[in-house]
């Protein structure tokens, strides 16, 4: 089974967030919900960098571990859902998060979360609705996964910065990238997410 | 340019102090998965020149893994409103999912299970303390009715929140594989909101029971004795208290610090990133569960002392009303005020 994994290219991201907007209007996510965001390091200054991130879908998912009802949990193909219909809100998942990808909708008083909402790699969710159903769409956005494509936001980046794919894919096309043009700031989050690094 | 660097807009003096004491504290409470380095220079970051004196956007670039040895997370500047997502990396997050997962467990487990047993131990090698003259019949008035209400007020609350938390840690260990997922989910679920708005009336008894006792609870010099007597569990000494002995004073003022503590920590937790960033969050659910344990195990001696360890001491708080003979043994300072009292009226003597 290849292991599904995105890679973000920094000398690549041209911060034009349209993952951004590909990942809203494929998954018709709600207001005030982001499931993926591209974050400019050193804006303005020398060195300046765009990277995108949404749910890494880590290697032994931190989210997964800490969740008290247990309802985060990886495919085989190492995709992270997670089933909404057990899910309480307490929050911790975005506690646990090298990434900040959970997402809580504001559904009642004070700071309250309602069930956790993050990228499900375009694979549907993780609760009992049928794959590819509109209960499904509705709850957890698109399955592009189960039709054998890959998430939005990599399928639209105009410069190819964001890859999505099977890891050692992927990981290639950066080495290969690094490799031809002489340099790379590495891959963002690989080290955290899958405890392991694209060696160039 | 060290901050700059890494924290770009949203990222500042107070953000970076507040890692230093994350680090500080993360390390004593469980000094594992040291991953990540604060310690480490920062190459200066100005713009670099190409030989040719053209300006090299890559020399300047700074990488991933530089970025993390310098600082524990790296932010930047994010369009969207969501400050919280100027965050684009915390690889903390692991380390607070190790603290969750094994230290808690590890510590609220040993903790908990070791006060039960410590409780154990004393009931089976001491028993109850009985009533050394016996019962003698007469009683006297300890605890008002406003006084008994503040005090159950707070003990339902503590209950109700001490299960609905050990809940949150323990409950997919103890009760998820008997109930199962579904039911389980839909119980904490139910148990959070009990959880958040019990908290409001701990708060309220807590307040009322510092107002009434507080007085009452500054330690004196007959605290020194009543310790220096055998705290009461040597039958051949007494030892004299006031209103309150020193075991009392000390429950209180654990109770006071434990109970400030798990609600400053809880209503950052209730009113999520409203005054703090991500890792004060963490922070404060690392206090938040230790102090509960803590709190947990300091309550637990206390039930034990006020119903099964020793006799005629309940009644102080069920009815109000303690036996005399009881009164004399435990807090003879008091009896005898509360006796002058009654005799003399105008005239209030003080405790010791």
């Amino acid at each position: 089974m290849a292991r599904m994994k995105f890679l973000c290219d920094a000398e690549r991201c041209i911060g034009c967030n349209a993952c951004v907007t590909a990942c809203k209007n494929e998954n018709e996510v709600p207001w005030g919900i982001n499931r993926r965001r591209v974050v400019t390091i050193n804006d303005g200054k020398p060195g300046e960098r765009s990277v995108s991130m949404a749910c890494m879908h880590c290697t032994d998912p931190p989210c997964a571990a800490v969740c008290p009802v247990e309802c985060i949990f990886p495919t085989e193909d190492g995709i992270v859902l997670h089933n909404k219909d057990q899910c309480i809100g307490c929050g911790y998942c975005f506690y646990a998060c090298p990434f900040g990808a959970p997402q809580y909708p504001r559904v009642s008083n004070f700071g309250s979360r309602g069930k956790m909402d993050k990228c499900t790699y375009c694979a549907g969710g993780g609760g009992p609705e049928a794959p590819g159903s509109a209960e499904e769409y509705a709850k957890y956005g698109s399955d592009r996964f189960g039709e054998g494509k890959l998430p939005m936001c990599a399928e639209m980046c105009s410069t190819k910065a964001l890859l999505a794919g099977d890891g050692d894919v992927i990981g290639q096309i950066y080495k290969e990238r690094v490799v031809q043009r002489g340099y790379g700031s590495g891959a963002w989050g690989w080290l955290t997410a899958y405890q392991e690094d694209v060696k160039v | 340019m060290r901050s700059g660097a890494a924290t770009g807009r949203a990222g500042g003096p107070r953000g970076k102090s507040r890692f230093a004491i994350f680090f500080a504290c993360l390390r004593v409470v469980f000094g594992t998965l040291m991953c990540l380095t604060i310690a480490g220079t920062l190459p200066v970051l100005a713009e670099q020149f190409a030989p040719d004196g053209a300006p090299d956007p890559t020399a300047s670039g700074v990488s991933q893994q530089t970025l993390l040895r310098e600082v524990p997370r790296i932010e930047g500047y994010i369009d969207i409103p969501d400050t919280r997502a100027s965050v684009l990396m915390q690889p903390a997050g692991r380390m607070w999912d190790h603290f969750h997962e094994v230290t808690l467990h590890w510590f609220g487990a040993v903790v908990i299970i070791g006060m039960i047993a410590v409780l154990g131990c004393a009931f089976l090698i001491l028993g109850r303390l009985r009533i050394s003259a016996g019962r003698s019949g007469t009683k006297v008035q300890r605890f008002n009715a406003f006084e008994r209400f503040s005090h159950w007020l707070t003990a339902v609350s503590f209950v109700v929140l001490a299960l609905t938390g050990l809940n949150i840690t323990f409950g997919k260990i103890l009760l998820l594989p008997v109930i199962g997922k579904d039911a389980f989910s839909s119980l904490s679920q139910a148990a959070k909101y009990v959880h958040n708005f019990t908290s409001f009336a701990f708060v309220i008894g807590l307040v009322l029971i510092v107002a009434m006792w507080l007085k009452d609870n500054i330690p004196r010099k007959v605290d020194v004795d009543w310790l220096r007597q055998g705290a009461g569990f040597i039958k051949s000494k007494h030892a004299p208290a006031g209103r309150f002995n020193a075991g009392e004073k000390a429950v209180f003022w654990l109770a006071l610090l434990a109970g400030v503590a798990v609600a400053v920590s809880g209503y950052l937790l209730l009113f999520p990133f409203y005054v703090t960033n991500i890792v004060g969050m963490q922070i404060a659910q690392v206090l938040h569960a230790v102090i509960a344990v803590l709190f947990v195990a300091l309550i637990l001696g206390h039930i034990y002392i006020g119903t099964l360890g020793m006799e005629g001491a309940f009644e102080a708080m069920g009815s109000g009303e303690v036996d005399l003979n009881w009164a004399k043994e435990h807090h003879d300072l008091w009896l005898r005020d509360q006796l002058a009292k009654q005799h003399q009226p105008a005239v209030s003597g003080t405790a010791d």
